[in-house]
């Protein structure tokens, strides 16, 4: 069976959102705490939403050096695919394995609501179930999720097809409109919506099941 | 030490755009540009005012700072 790792931070919030959502779509999971060292056994990971290490200084950027990151960066280097939701998102791109930076959202307000995304991309781990164009409503929840890169980083996005999900509405004055990019390989994706919050029609969507359980079937392709 | 970080020119601010809105509405007139930024104080053991200098710029962009938005500027305080 998969086996997910969901690497949780002091401060961590959306661990067990993102286990339920592993567990729903038929994987297993375990939590792996920011101090472990190695990642044996497992076939993908994710980067939960939440608040790693206080947020303090700004987020992400002293969960870059917690001791697991070492072994994130393996991980992803040896082809694993790697999901950043949210925080975790906002982690990779401060550990360099993203590019770019999360700006606090324009209007200086924390955003709660449901987006409506756009695949951009299917060359991702977390899209090879989707089809381009096609749109998933999953909402967001989050104070600086506003995407910025240099002119040159959003040329090469565009020229390695890298960006993975745009806002439909744009609501947090991300540039071009980004919610989810890519690393060169595809096997590490960041987005600031939450998936694993879209799980369910009752609760609102169940469109990141599209996106979810697509990153759990290339785990699964690595498992074998 | 002091270590000053602000985005970079050219990187939105919206916390600092907002301030500078303000302004008028308080009555403070002729401020033209805002930017809000970070500020640390550090204390650094070295054996001279250079070798802290180094090693705060060196944290100061390594850590105080995400190169990929902010500048971080290191300098001895005043006394």
């Amino acid at each position: 069976m998969t086996r997910v790792g969901i690497v949780v931070f002091p401060g961590s919030n959306c661990e067990y959102d993102a286990a339920s959502a592993v567990s729903e779509l038929g994987a297993e999971f375990e939590f792996v705490w920011h101090s472990t060292t190695t990642l044996a056994g497992l076939d993908a990971l994710i980067l939960p939403g939440g608040f790693a290490h206080g947020d303090y200084l700004r987020p992400g950027a002293l969960a870059r050096f917690s001791p697991v990151m070492d072994a994130v960066r393996s991980f992803a280097a040896a082809g694993g695919p790697v999901l950043g939701i949210c925080n975790g998102f906002q982690v990779l791109t401060e550990a360099g394995l993203l590019p770019g930076a999360l700006q606090k959202n324009r209007g200086l307000t924390f955003l709660c609501q449901p987006t409506t995304l756009v695949v951009a991309s299917t060359k991702s781990v977390l899209t090879r179930g989707a089809s381009v164009g096609q749109e998933l409503v999953v909402p967001i929840n989050h104070f600086s999720g506003s995407y910025t890169c240099d002119d040159a980083t959003l040329a090469t996005l565009h020229a390695d097809d890298r960006i993975v999900l745009r806002y439909r509405d744009n609501p947090n004055g991300s540039r071009d409109d980004i919610a989810a990019v890519a690393n060169e390989a595809g096997n590490v994706v960041g987005l600031m919506p939450h998936p694993e919050r879209a799980m369910s029609t009752l609760l609102g969507s169940a469109d990141g099941r599209v996106l979810l359980a697509g990153f759990i079937a290339v785990g699964a392709r690595a498992h074998a | 030490m002091i270590v000053e970080v602000t985005l970079r020119e050219g990187i939105a601010d919206p916390e600092g755009a907002t301030i500078e809105r303000a302004l008028p509405a308080l009555g403070f007139e002729g401020v033209t540009q805002v930017r809000a930024g970070k500020f640390f104080r550090l204390e650094v053991e070295a054996a001279s005012p250079d070798e802290a200098l180094e090693r705060a710029q060196a944290l100061a962009e390594r850590l105080l700072s995400n190169p990929v938005i902010e500048d971080a500027v290191a300098r001895l305080r005043p006394s």
